[in-house]
């Protein structure tokens, strides 16, 4: 079984600072780490692997410093490593990333593609998905839990309320939560190997992709102003009303706040 | 000269850093009021593969340069010194001394599962009219056809009792003092061996150190390590190694407690600001910080010299004298920020000044080092 892990070079922090002039991420002084999902879907990866055997390739897009994310990668476990790269890719939105990243997949062998949920830095949830219908493939999201048998995939997928259980035929992809598993360390040894591996490129050039859906110019999404959110505070929950009580409650707090 | 360290260094450190935080500090207060030695941290080194960090993949090491161990054994030491106590022990002299002077059939037999973490290693030198004079040894080992057999005891033995193979150095010719000594691997199990009590220690109070006792222990003749005659430079070779080791473990104690420190002056207010605030602290921590960073370099220095010189005696020698004696002054004067609260349990700085101490005097007192170090100053 051949699996290939999307992942993203993320600043280690929810708090990211946002330039209020240009609207991009400040990432100077912030260290950097792989996306939490992301590790976690690798781990999720890598376990596949222990238990039934996988080749476990790491993809990044990004700039070449992402290169140590993938190198952590290769010291976790996964086989190969590829990093695409260009200048032609920077400025992307979901969309362009994720027909970017489609197109260099389409490049590797896969059975099973696994995305993390979403990037701490954007929050968007959208590139997993949006690689899988760039590929035409069946998309299972927010997986809890991975299980692969024969050419089948049974995950359970968290829901606002309930859980899922999915079964897709391979080849799918699916995206993985935190919460999916604790993600192994290093080994020393493992960041000794990692080191000697080589990391294959994907440029421009090597893509089968129009130049309209990549890079800033493929990107549709315009950031127009972005602000940080002020906190709110907690909310009351009032229990122990039957319907006509807790429309009465809720009526007079809109009337109160001179809603209605 | 490079001051940077390189990027898989750097991974390495993180690695180690995250390990630290996550799996031995929650546990270094508990290991050290109960005295408890803690071997759900060893079955983590066994899982993890940091049984054997410096060591070549062709004997199940990690295939690390000497650097990247000894910040690992300064990343552990910053939350727990007791726990790179036990890695210390089992790496430096407990692994060392097979791999650089067993035949290919000890290292098959032994040093593949000391890297790997099947068994943890221990090495004994020290006895009760042994320390510093360590050439005194009173064990003796006498060959009778194929085997020694070993009569004495050792004493202060770190990994004791958890241990599966002891080098052990005795006397084969009392004759020839030094060149009398000699060095064994000695198996948990061999006849006639066994522990002794387990000392109650001012630090490092997880580590187990006891008494080994040799009643007619019988060690087989291919158990003798290097050439009969040559245990004492077997001996002050380990020894060298080991010394990076605890100058890494002194170094990191000493920036532990320095991340504790200014963590604790920033938040205790004393005359209604924060104590960070009092030019006292600020210079305090400004003297302490670069003590610390200056025995950084040397121990780093140190462990670059053991992979790049045949000898690095003078350079090991520094670097544990300065980090051990900058661990016992750094510690002190942080209890002294801390006040009455740095004097109680509730606050890790009293264990890094308890632990501090160990530092200046195992693996060769600060004395030995200054005998080593004045030696190349006057050659």
């Amino acid at each position: 079984m051949n699996i290939v892990v999307c992942i993203k070079q993320v600043p280690n922090t929810n708090e990211v600072k946002i330039d209020p002039k240009t609207g991009t991420l400040i990432r100077e002084g912030v260290p950097s780490i792989i996306n939490p999902d992301d590790k976690a879907g690798l781990e999720a990866a890598l376990r596949l692997k222990d238990s039934q055997g996988a080749h476990v390739t790491v993809l990044t897009m990004g700039p070449p410093q992402a290169e140590t994310a993938l190198r952590e990668a290769l010291a976790m476990g996964a086989d190969e490593a590829v990093l695409v790269t260009d200048r032609a890719f920077g400025g992307a939105d979901t969309w362009a990333t994720a027909h970017t990243i489609a197109a260099a997949v389409e490049k590797l062998p896969y059975d099973l593609i696994i995305t993390g949920r979403q990037a701490i830095d954007g929050d968007t949830a959208q590139v997993g998905p949006q690689i899988a219908e760039n590929l035409n493939i069946p998309n299972i999201s927010y997986a809890e839990e991975i299980k692969v048998e024969g050419e089948y995939v049974t995950v359970k997928r968290q829901f606002e309320d309930r859980y899922h259980i999915l079964k897709a035929k391979m080849p799918c992809l699916i995206t993985a939560l935190s919460e999916l598993n604790t993600p192994r360390y290093m080994t020393p040894g493992g960041i000794v190997d990692a080191y000697q591996k080589e990391i294959k490129k994907i440029t421009r050039a090597d893509l089968d992709v129009a130049d309209g859906d990549i890079g800033l110019k493929g990107s549709p999404t315009r950031v127009v102003k972005t602000f940080t959110k002020s906190p709110k505070a907690a909310g009351t929950l009032v229990s122990n009303l039957n319907s006509q009580e807790a429309a009465d409650y809720i009526l007079e707090k809109l009337k109160e706040k001179f809603i209605i | 000269m490079d001051f940077k360290l390189s990027a898989q260094q750097e991974m390495a450190r993180t690695l180690f850093r995250d390990f630290a935080e996550k799996e031995v500090k929650p546990l270094a207060q508990e290991i050290d009021e109960e005295e408890r030695f803690p071997t759900e941290t060893l079955e983590k080194f066994r899982k993890y593969k940091f049984m054997g960090i410096p060591y070549s993949k062709e004997w199940g090491g990690a295939g690390c340069d000497t650097l990247t161990y000894e910040i690992c054994l300064e990343e552990l030491s910053k939350v727990c010194a007791t726990t790179a106590t036990m890695l210390s022990a089992h790496t430096s002299l407990g692994t060392w001394p097979i791999l650089k002077y067993g035949t290919p059939e000890q290292k098959e037999k032994y040093v593949r599962k000391l890297c790997t973490g099947e068994y943890l290693g221990a090495f004994a030198l020290t006895e009760p009219n042994a320390g510093t004079d360590s050439s005194a040894q009173q064990t003796k080992a006498v060959l009778d056809g194929d085997h020694y057999v070993l009569n004495g005891n050792k004493i202060f033995i770190t990994n004791s009792g958890y241990a599966d193979t002891y080098v052990i150095f005795a006397m084969t010719n009392k004759s020839l003092g030094n060149h009398g000594i000699s060095a064994f691997i000695v198996e948990k199990n061999f006849p006639g061996f066994s522990v002794g009590k387990e000392e109650k220690k001012m630090g490092i109070r997880g580590s187990s150190t006891c008494e080994l006792i040799f009643e007619n222990c019988i060690v087989p003749k291919e158990n003798l390590l290097g050439q009969e005659g040559k245990g004492f430079s077997i001996a002050m070779a380990t020894l060298d190694n080991g010394r990076i080791g605890i100058a890494a473990q002194a170094l990191g104690i000493a920036e532990g407690a320095l991340d504790e420190t200014i963590k604790y002056v920033k938040q205790r207010k004393q005359f209604g600001r924060p104590l960070a605030k009092f030019q006292n602290t600020q210079f305090e921590i400004a003297d302490m910080v670069t003590k610390t960073k200056a025995a950084q370099l040397l121990m780093y220095r140190a462990a670059i010299a053991e992979d790049e010189k045949p000898r690095y005696s003078e350079e090991a020698a520094m670097a544990k004298l300065y980090c051990a004696s900058t661990a016992m002054d750094v510690t002190t004067r942080c209890l002294q920020l801390h006040g009455g609260y740095g004097y109680t349990r509730e606050y890790p700085i009293e264990r890094m000044m308890r632990d501090a101490k160990i530092t200046e005097i195992y693996e060769g007192t600060s004395e030995v080092q200054k005998m080593v170090i004045s030696k190349y100053a006057f050659k």
